[in-house]
Order: C-alpha cells, then structure tokens, then sequence
C-alpha cells in the first residue's frame, strides 16, 4: 500500500463521517450521491486538479463542474478540507441566511459554477474547455454528470460541441451508480450501452471503479485518453458508498439519517479508520 | 376554525387518481418526478397510464403535446421550477401556440423547495406563463381548491398550468363554496381593505385577517386562485370601496398578481393606496418556505402591521 492510497482511503472515511455529520445536523441532504461520488471528488482535490484557494480566482487552472448539484455535501466537505473555509461554517448548513444551501453557489468560496437543474454543467465546461483553447492553455476541465441526469438532451447537445472543437481538455466522468430518484436507472429510462453512446458522440470512453481510489488516480492522470479527442469515464459506483444499509437503497436518495441511523453510520466509519490510525 | 388539512400536492394525486380510474383517456407523464408528485401510489394502481421520461423535462412537455394531440387527456406532472423554465419553448410552442389542452402540473412550486435553492425555486412561472396565449395559470389554496381544480382540469379545453406547494394548507373554503377556473373566491367581505392573495400565501392573508379584527378592522379577503384568465371584475369592485388594497403573492413581485392589480387599478382610474408583496429582485434569502415568506414581509403579523399603517 502506498503512503498516498493510505492517506487518501483515510480521507476518503474522513469525508464520509463528515456528510453524514452535517446531513444529520442540518436534517437535509442527498446522502446517496454524495457518497457515491465522494472518492471522485477526493482523488480529483487532492491528487489532480492543484485548485486551491490561492489560484482559485486565476483563470489558468485546472475547473472542476459539479453538474450533479444535488450531491452538493460531498462538495463542501471537500472544499472545506482543502481549505476553502472553516469547518464550522459547515454547521451553518441549510441555516437561514447560510449560503451554504442545498446545491452549490458561487456565494461558497471554492464552487466554480452554480448548479442544481441537471443537465447544465456539461455546456458550461465546454465552454470553459474552449476558452482554455484559445487561451493555448494546457489545463483541463472536470465534469462529474449523474447517470439519471444523462436523460436530458443537452447533455448530448454538449457531447456535439466538444467533439466537433476537439476537446481533449474536457474529461466527463459520470457517476454511474445505477439509481435516481425513483429507482434504477435502467427503468427509469434506460441510457445503456452507455459506452457505445459517448463512443458515437466522438469521445474515447474508459471504465473505472468509482469507489477505488488507486483506480481513478491512474485513469485520471491518462487523459486525455486520446489525442483531439473529449474523454468520458464512465465511474462504476455504489449509490451510498460505504455505510451498509445506505448502500444501494433507493430511499437513501435525499434521506436523513435518524438517531440510531447516524450512531451506527459513524460507529461503522470509525471501525474503519481506526485501521489508518 | 382553520383546521390544518393535508398538503394540496397529496390532494392533487389523490384527485387525480379518482379522476384517472374513471376515465383510461386520462394520462400522467412524469420526469422522474413521481415521488415528488406524490403519484407512487397512481403509479402501481394504474400503471398503464403513466409514462416515465427520466430526467427531461423538455421531452415531458414535447410527449405531453403529442399525446393530447393523440386524443389523450394530459397530466404532465414536474417540479414547477424545471417543467416552466426548462420546458419554457415546448410550452410557447407545443402547448400554448399549438393549442393543446394539456394541463401541466407544477409541484412544490414557488420557493416550496426552501433551502435546496434558487435553481429550484419557481418565482417566474406567473410572469413567463402569462405572455403566452391560450394558457390558464391557477394557484390553488387550500385543499377544497386544489381537488376541485383537477375535476375542473378533466373537461378544460385550453392549456392549462396548476402550481402545487407542498406544505400542509389551513382549509379555508367550505366544501359547498363555488369553485371555477378564473372566477375569484371572496373569503371574507369587509370595507376598507382588501388583501389579494393566490396560491400558498391565502392562508397567510387570512391569518393577517383575523389579527386585523382584533383590531377592528374587517378587510376584503380575496382568494385570487387564477391568475389567468384574471377575474378583473372582482378586483374592480372591491378595489373601488376600499382605501388600501395590498397583494401577496409567493412570485416574484415583478409580472405577477401584484403587477396584473396594478393594471387593472390604473386602467380603471381607481385611486387607492396600494402595495406588492412578494419576492424582490435580490440574491433570495436562504432559509425555509415559511421563514422566506416571512423574511419578505409575508407573516401574517407584518401582513396585519402594513394594513394597519397604510388604513392610517
Ligand atoms: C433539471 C432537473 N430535473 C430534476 C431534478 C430533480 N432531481 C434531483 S436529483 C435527481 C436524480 C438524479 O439522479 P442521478 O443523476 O442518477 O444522481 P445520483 O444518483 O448520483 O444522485 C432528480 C430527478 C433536478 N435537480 N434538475
Ligand atoms: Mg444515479
């Protein structure tokens, strides 16, 4: 095990016991998506996109899009580790005239776009990507897409864009955990063969276990996958990542966890990280 | 008196539910939005009329169209904020230019979402959805309004936009009041003030009502549940005999009911003090249904307090 799995497998717990802390003390929160995208946002914070406070408002730097808005605690909890703001502005969570509300805004120090309807963020981040263009600049744009949120059109809309200006400095990573709302995705309305989808609007797609952090450190330092080419990578994840009775269970979508819930949800994390002390 | 009934979006799907198993014409098509529309429940009792789009709400519109043009009777059920900003073309176009008898479904409307944000709050459909011809746009109240629109909706022959809130609703209305698609229910009648309200913020003009009494004074209470086609007839006469007349509205304060009051007050050369309540062109406070409205001047308390100031 490297220094570097170690420390980020322990964050990745960190995060976790942090969600479920302000999702229980605000009594908000999208608890499934946050955890399932939780070692996405920690591998790209931590290990590839140098966004920093200190950079954060210079324009040649690497962007991160949150278009999944509503998994907005996974967002903060972060932000808030790499030092965007204090911990204890997390306690205002949801509070009246908090700007820490339930989808990311500009108003919170470290969030690039606001986002919250589906569907929006893959445009904006071609359009970041192409400035970057102009610019001659060797940055890249992040975007993280839920797979429900692939039934809107414009995301597809957007898929044409960067394939026709060659933005191989655009990376969309879905979350593809399988579940929305009202169930599994594949009911719901079908986006399978997802990979074949991306292919035919002119990306190069590559698989990954979304919840693996030496995997997406590797896939994330090879994009772009190819050359002239946008990458999608397509995150396999477990809606609720990581606390057992969350996982993959459709009611945990935007549930609260009650008392005895959040007990043994921080009892099962620390039983975890007890091993990293 | 004022007994708390149930939220009116649970009394929309039940109405709706009733209406759908006597009629198989009736379809809902939802945007993975079933849960939110309270319709699970329609969803394993007629699941041969109800169609799931997933997360496009432009396509539910679009399909919604296509339907009625199918000879379907449409129930297209979304967040208001997605469903009138999103969809706002295929509504101009599929619906409204096209003149498809669709009844478009908007729940947790208004700032109903709370601290989920501005993305999702809808305090724009009244002013965008009014410059568009052929639609009717209602607000319902309570639960009495709410259940008697969707039995009106069955027969309506225009398009057709219905915002749902989804707070439980003081009833208000007795089950024998009238109730009809761009006729005004008058709550109370009073003298020298009358308080215009639709949709959510009924309740709050009542609460204020019964404050005002305390106090001696009995208002016009009126319950303005369509914005469009707007009973101008009712706001004329009760604005004649009254010195003040104050509007309150869970909407933006610009293209709502205030400015549609202001028009009327203005065309019909009516002198009296008036006053918009509603939500001003700012960056919106975060917080709750409840504190929001109350933070822009819409407790029942503040309500009652400005009343009283402008009557003087
Ligand atoms: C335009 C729009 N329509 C609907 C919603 C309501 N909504 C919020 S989350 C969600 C489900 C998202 O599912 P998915 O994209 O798979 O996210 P995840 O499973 O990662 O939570 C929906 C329908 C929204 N936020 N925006
Ligand atoms: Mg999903």
């Amino acid at each position: 095990m490297s220094v570097d799995q170690k420390f980020l497998e322990k964050k990745s717990l960190e995060y976790r016991r942090t969600i479920i802390e302000i999702i229980y003390n605000s009594g908000a929160g999208h608890t499934g998506g946050s955890l399932s995208c939780i070692d996405i946002l920690n591998v790209l914070y931590n290990g590839i996109l140098e966004i920093t406070p200190n950079n954060f408002s210079t324009i040649e730097r690497n962007n991160y899009i949150h278009s999944k808005g509503h998994s907005v605690e996974a967002l903060y909890t972060v932000l808030c580790d790499v030092g965007f703001f204090k911990k204890e502005d997390l306690k205002t969570l949801n509070a009246f005239d908090s700007h820490f509300i339930g989808h990311p805004t500009r108003k919170v120090s470290g969030v690039e776009h606001n986002t919250g309807a589906l569907g929006h963020g893959l445009s904006v981040a071609v359009g970041l990507a192409l400035a970057k263009k102009k610019d001659k600049s060797k940055k890249k744009v992040f975007a993280l897409l839920g797979d429900g949120e692939l039934s809107e059109g414009s995301v597809w809309e957007a898929c044409t864009s960067a394939s026709k200006y060659q933005l191989d400095n655009l990376i969309v990573v879905v979350d593809r955990n399988h579940l929305q709302i009202t169930g599994k995705t594949e009911d719901v309305n079908p986006i399978e063969p997802l990979d074949e989808k991306f292919k035919s609007f002119g990306f190069d797609v590559e698989f990954v276990n979304g919840n693996n952090i030496i995997e997406l450190l590797e896939i994330f330092q090879k994009v772009p996958f190819t050359a002239d080419k946008p990458s999608a990578i397509i995150a396999n994840t477990i809606k609720g990542c990581g606390i057992s009775f969350i996982e993959n269970e459709i009611s945990w979508h935007h549930k609260v966890p009650t008392d005895e819930e959040y007990g043994k949800a921080i009892k099962e994390l620390d039983e975890k990280l007890i091993k990293y002390e | 008196m004022n007994d708390i009934g149930k939220p009116n979006l649970e009394i929309f799907a039940d109405t709706l539910l009733d209406q759908a198993k006597l009629n198989q014409n009736i379809l809902v098509v939802t945007s993975d939005s079933r849960g939110s529309g309270k319709l699970v429940n329609f969803g394993k009792e007629l699941p041969d009329q109800i169609i799931e789009v997933g997360i496009a709400e432009q396509n539910l519109v679009g399909i919604s169209a296509g339907l009625s043009a199918g000879g379907k009777k449409v129930f297209g059920v979304s967040p208001a904020s997605f469903l009138t900003a999103r969809s706002i073309e295929q509504i101009k176009n599929d619906i409204c230019y096209s003149n498809q008898p669709v009844v478009l479904v908007g729940i947790s409307a208004g700032i109903s979402y709370g601290q989920l944000g501005s993305t999702h709050h809808s305090i724009h459909d009244f002013a965008s959805l009014r410059t568009f011809n052929n639609i009717s746009i209602v607000a319902p109240a309570d639960n009495f309004e709410a259940s008697e629109v969707i039995k009106a909706s069955v027969g309506y022959n225009k398009p057709l936009y219905i915002r749902y809130g989804k707070k439980p609703m003081m009833s208000i209305h007795s089950s024998g009041t009238n109730f009809q698609i761009g006729k005004a229910i008058t709550v109370s009648e009073g003298e020298d003030i009358t308080l215009v309200s639709t949709g959510e913020t009924v309740q709050r003009a009542v609460l204020a009502g019964e404050i005002l009494k305390t106090k001696g004074i009995n208002p016009n209470i009126i319950s303005m549940h369509t914005i469009k086609p707007f009973d101008n007839d009712i706001l004329i006469k009760m604005a004649k005999k009254s010195k003040v007349l104050i509007s309150i509205e869970e909407h933006s304060i610009y293209g709502g009911l205030g400015e549609q009051c202001a028009n009327i007050i203005a065309q019909n050369k009516i002198n009296l003090d008036f006053k918009i309540l509603g939500i001003p062109d700012e960056y919106m406070v975060n917080g709750s249904q409840a504190d929001v409205l109350d933070h822009y001047n819409m407790s029942p308390e503040k309500i009652a307090a400005l009343s009283a100031q402008m009557l003087g």
